[in-house]
Order: C-alpha cells, then structure tokens, then sequence
C-alpha cells in the first residue's frame, strides 16, 4: 500500500526567504510574499498600461479596464457624495490590489512545484496595513474637517441624553473595531478557502493512493465538489474585494459627513 | 479530559458558529430575494446595503473559524 501522505493545509500559507537577509547582513528579506506581492503589480500594471491607450472607440482591453475605473469611482461617488472623487485613487488601489492579488491565489500554477502561487490576501500583516491605511485615512479626514467635533460621530442624531453614558462607549468600540474587522474578514474569507479546497485535494489524492474501490469513490466525489468550491471561491475573491472596498468609502463617508 | 481531545472538542464547538453564520448570511439574502421581488424596481438601489448586512453576518462566522484555528494550532 502506498504510503499515505499526511494532510498539511497550514503549509501554503507559510512565508520562505527567497534571497537577502542574514547572508548579506541586512534585515531585509526577499520572501515568497513579497515576490507574489511583486507578481500582482505586475499583473496590475500590465493590465492599466494595455488598457490605458486612450482611443476614440475603446477596444475589449480599453473597455475592461475602464470597466474597472468606473467600477471604484462610482462606488467612491455613489458612497461618499460628489466630495468622494478625492478619495477614488485609494479605493481603486484597494480594490484592484486585493482583486489581483485573490485570483492570483487562486491560479493553478502549483501543477508546477516551484511556481505554486502564494495569496498575499492570507497574511494578517499585510490585510492589517490594508485597514490600518484606510482607517488612517478616516482619522486624518475627519479631523482635518470637523476638528473635535470629528468625535460626534459617537452620539447618533436624536440620542436621549440618559442614554448617552451608554451609547458612546457601544458607538465608540464599534468605530475602533472597524480596521480589525475590515483585516480580518479578508485573510480569514482567504485562508478558509484555501484550507478547505486544499484539504479536499488532499483526500483526492488519498483516495487514489489506497487503491480501493472506496478510495476511488471518495476520490471522485472529492474531484467534483473542488470544482464547485473553486468556482464559489472565485466569486468570494471579487465579493472580499468588493466588501473591503465599500467598507472603506463607507467609513470615509462617515468622516466626510459625520452621519 | 487530555489537552489534545479537548482542543479538538473546542474547535468543533467553535464551528457550530460557522453554520450559525451560514444561517446569517442565507438570511441576508433570502430577505433581500423577497423584497427584491415585490419591488423589483428599487432592488438595484439596494445592492449595497445587501452587501453590508452579507458582510456583517459573514463576519461572525470567520471569527468563529478564526477561534476554532486558534485553538487548534495556537494554544
């Protein structure tokens, strides 16, 4: 019998030194993260500089990639009022950042050992900075605006006074959860998804390796339900992309607006 | 109890939240399905209030994954 290989879903997510740091006495490691990082804008650039070819009548490249402007400014205006314009170039970066950076994960370029692609999205650190930087963008906004007044957004309109001592502390977590949740629901959504179709790999490759009737059976079932959850995986990338986006123009709204 | 067996239990209970969010989220869309139907007119007004509520009632469902891999592998 052949020997069983063990289930692993946690080792795609692990971070390897490609090049630099110890060896050359700097801090600074070139990781797989970073390549997948470099990956992505690469693929970002290529896909803007093909597109941005400012004909007349747009070809199918023009007009997906004004697809995909027009995409983050009408959710930045549509959101935040005619003032939102300022803020289109952060929602865009986010949006397309964490769209190419998703699918890049989801490519299967692993058949090949080497290239197996790594989700930068499945990293805390870097969903963390993601909503560090939008929250960052709230703060500056709204106090630069509302000067301390930027702080009635924790007394909702119409508040009665006895349920001030309340409401202010429930408002207040409330708005300083937002980047941990923001991070959070993007590298989890992300991890789940891999862990899960990674897992079901795993028994597909299992089932074939017994060799038993059973072990075909299960193999199949398992190669069919991948190709469902792949194809729902693909729909949560855009969706993850689409939520982290219209959570930031909504919160940038709130510091315009101060609901 | 050893640790290895409770570890598991716990994470297994801590997934009993990930269904409670699958309940959340069909919700979610159930309830938009049906008002989107009586006015299909104002439903496309409202696709980013659905996408708010799916993502709040997603939300608790991840933590609750979350908390069950914590479990597992951190503690």
């Amino acid at each position: 019998m052949a020997a069983e290989s063990k289930i692993d879903p946690m080792h795609q997510f692990q971070i390897d030194a490609l090049g630099g740091g110890v060896l050359d006495g700097t801090p600074f490691i070139f990781t797989n993260s970073a390549l997948w990082m470099l990956i992505v804008f690469g693929a970002i650039l290529l896909f803007m500089w093909g597109g941005m070819k400012r004909e007349l009548i747009p070809g199918r490249w023009q007009a997906a990639a004004e697809m995909l402007t027009g995409f983050a400014s009408g959710l930045a205006i549509g959101n935040i009022g005619p003032e939102g314009k300022k803020y289109v170039p952060w929602i865009f970066t986010v949006f397309t950042f964490i769209l190419f950076s998703n699918f890049m994960g989801m490519m299967p370029f692993g058949v090949f050992e080497a290239a197996h692609p790594f989700t930068v999205t499945s990293q805390f650190s870097i969903t963390g900075v993601l909503a560090i930087i939008s929250f960052s963008i709230v703060l500056i906004v709204g106090f630069w605006k509302h000067g301390f007044k930027f702080f009635g957004l924790f007394v909702p309109h119409g508040t009665p006074l006895p349920l001030l001592p309340l409401i202010v502390p429930i408002e207040m977590i409330s708005f300083l959860v937002r980047p941990f949740s923001l991070a959070l629901r993007l590298f989890v959504a992300m991890i789940a998804g891999h862990i899960l179709v990674d897992v079901f790999g795993y028994f597909i490759v299992n089932g074939i390796n017994a060799g038993t009737p059973m072990g075909y059976f299960v193999a199949t079932l398992s190669f069919v339900f991948i190709a469902g959850v792949n194809a729902l995986e693909l729909l949560v990338c855009a969706i993850q992309a689409y939520v982290f986006a219209l959570l930031t123009s909504l919160y940038i709204n709130d510091a315009v607006h101060l609901h | 109890m050893d640790l290895a067996a409770a570890k598991v239990i716990g994470a297994g209970l801590a997934a009993i939240g990930v269904g409670m969010a699958a309940t959340g989220v069909g919700n979610v869309f159930g309830s938009f399905l049906q008002g989107a139907l009586r006015n299909p007119a104002a439903a496309d007004g409202q696709q980013g209030r659905l996408f708010i509520g799916f993502a709040a009632a997603e939300l608790l469902g991840l933590i609750a994954f979350a908390v069950a891999m914590i479990i597992l592998y951190a503690v």
